[in-house]
């Protein structure tokens, strides 16, 4: 009891800083949150004026896609495979085998596709994005085209985030394909179901309602990828280890605008439904 | 001989002296806080036409933040800036980035974008000039030739010395012909041989170019073979104005120490 007391008695000078903590956490939220839409207005006024950067557009484009079509693809393959593997005991049980394929099909279309893919390229682009930014901030790259007359948010940021939002959707694309390649694999452990008639299953299923809205979705996914990778490290400014706080925060602020960005969609999607 | 003037005295006889040159720069009562530190609390300066300028002080005393404010990097709080006859204040963004173009600057770290050739560095200034190709690669060419690293055309920044890097970063400067020249601390972290070199590069572009500059430097050897004038920066004020001998010569014990080799 006595010992309780003390612990309150020593307790209460640190009381307030809970409450000092939450304002100034609340007050850096509030903060980031408006020089980030800065941040997107800015990439708005200036997107659609001259300059426009095309060749660093296709070589950002060739960064952001090519490169990444390994990485996509293989996670595709796992992604449709497992899902596969992983679904067949329970609709087996209902014997309900012969639906695994347009099922496997539309859960990879609508859903888990897109947002796999969306964060395998947040932490592959974004970070990279970030990382790129912050240590051309570091080592005065970015003040460097300001003196030379050169507007940097142009030839960087803007090509960087019309890339990732063209080369995103183009990347799940890819992956869907080759998650559905993977799923007639994992079709085909266990069982015997041929090409052909596995993709007339697939294609039985699938709508335009199921594609339609996952497509439009990954441009929202790779715009936020763009935008919050080129955020993070285009306002870099503590030196060297801004590169990895940028990287760092780049993939985690990304990730979780992907899951807001998914579940509005989502919302969205079904009031048309 | 007392040589450390005060600014506000110093300037009347700086004005006075280059009253019929042409003017370049002028700066006055320049201030700029962060955070509620006060770095620079009132610097006037001129600058005029081929004319070397180094300005020494302690580290974070201001002087990168000095010419920063210059080239329109770092929004000054207070004062005026004409540079080449123009109020930085009042110039929009086109006009400011119209004024960097005769405005060279040299980055500490020669600033090299990594992820293009020399020759890519090189072009990237040019970028907005309408040029054929092969106009293009002889400015280039002419570039490195004056920096004597004509064969490093090809080359990536990362296969590049720090020398080999300032140098790269001076003729890219250079590459626009620039009639002022802003150099931030050109000689950091270069051997002593190294170091020279660059200070005579500096020289000879004063005399080729006729190009007004700025030096920022801890490099007294430096500050030695290019001034022809020396500023001393000390609490944000200018401390004190004069040539090398004259601040040499100081009877104040803190300037005379930068000076002691």
């Amino acid at each position: 009891m006595e010992e309780a007391k003390n612990t309150s008695k020593d307790s209460e000078p640190d009381d307030p800083a809970p409450q000092n903590n939450f304002l100034s956490s609340a007050k850096d939220f509030f903060l980031e949150v408006s020089l980030l839409s800065n941040f997107t207005l800015r990439f708005f006024r200036e997107v659609f004026f001259p300059r426009y950067e095309f060749n660093e557009l296709i070589k950002q484009c060739y960064r952001v896609g090519y490169r990444s079509l390994p990485l996509v693809g293989i996670t595709g393959f796992i992604m449709g495979l497992v899902l596969t593997i992983q679904s067949r005991p329970t609709l087996a049980e209902f014997g309900a085998e012969s639906w695994l394929p347009g099922m496997v099909a539309v859960s990879i279309i609508r859903e888990i596709g897109p947002v796999i893919t969306a964060l395998i390229c947040a932490g592959k682009i974004g970070s990279s994005i970030g990382a790129e930014l912050a240590s051309m901030r570091a080592s005065e790259q970015i003040d460097a085209m300001q003196v030379s007359g050169i507007n940097p948010f142009k030839y960087i940021v803007i090509t960087r985030i019309a890339a990732t939002t063209l080369m995103v959707p183009i990347l799940v694309i890819f992956s869907d394909v080759i998650a559905l390649f993977g799923s007639y694999a994992g079709v085909n452990i266990k069982g015997d179901v041929n090409f052909h008639l596995f993709f007339a299953q697939v294609f039985n299923i699938l709508k335009f309602s199921d594609v339609f809205p996952a497509v439009i979705k990954t441009f929202f996914f790779g715009f936020a990828i763009g935008l919050i990778g080129c955020y993070k490290g285009y306002n870099s400014n503590e030196g060297t280890e801004g590169v990895g706080i940028s990287a760092n925060s780049a993939v985690v602020m990304g990730s979780l605008l992907i899951f807001i960005i998914d579940m509005i969609a989502v919302q969205v999607a079904s009031l048309f439904m | 001989m007392e040589t450390t003037l005060p600014t506000n005295t110093d300037q009347p006889k700086n004005q006075a002296n280059v009253k019929s040159a042409e003017m370049a720069l002028e700066i006055k009562n320049l201030q700029k806080s962060f955070a509620n530190k006060s770095v620079l609390k009132d610097i006037s300066l001129t600058l005029t036409k081929g004319e070397n300028l180094v300005v020494l002080g302690k580290s974070g005393s201001g002087k990168s933040v000095l010419i920063k404010c210059i080239i329109g990097l770092i929004e000054p709080d207070g004062g005026s800036l004409q540079v080449l006859g123009k109020n930085i204040s009042e110039l929009d963004d086109k006009g400011l980035n119209d004024l960097r173009k005769k405005v060279g600057f040299l980055f500490q770290s020669a600033a090299l974008y990594d992820s293009m050739t020399v020759r890519e560095n090189l072009e990237f200034p040019m970028r907005e000039l309408r040029m054929k190709e092969s106009e293009r690669l002889e400015l280039v060419k002419e570039a490195l030739t004056n920096v004597g690293l004509a064969e490093a055309i090809n080359k990536m920044p990362s296969e590049l010395s720090g020398g080999m890097r300032k140098r790269i970063g001076l003729a890219r400067t250079l590459i626009l012909k620039p009639e002022i020249m802003l150099y931030d601390e050109p000689t950091t972290g270069l051997d002593p041989i190294t170091s020279k070199e660059i200070s005579q590069l500096i020289m000879d572009i004063q005399k080729r170019l006729n190009t007004a500059s700025i030096i920022i430097t801890h490099d007294i050897a430096c500050a030695k073979i290019t001034a022809n004038r020396i500023l001393v920066i000390r609490d944000g004020v200018c401390a004190a104005a004069g040539t090398f001998t004259e601040l040499q010569a100081s009877q104040d014990p803190w300037i005379h120490s930068f000076f002691e080799l």
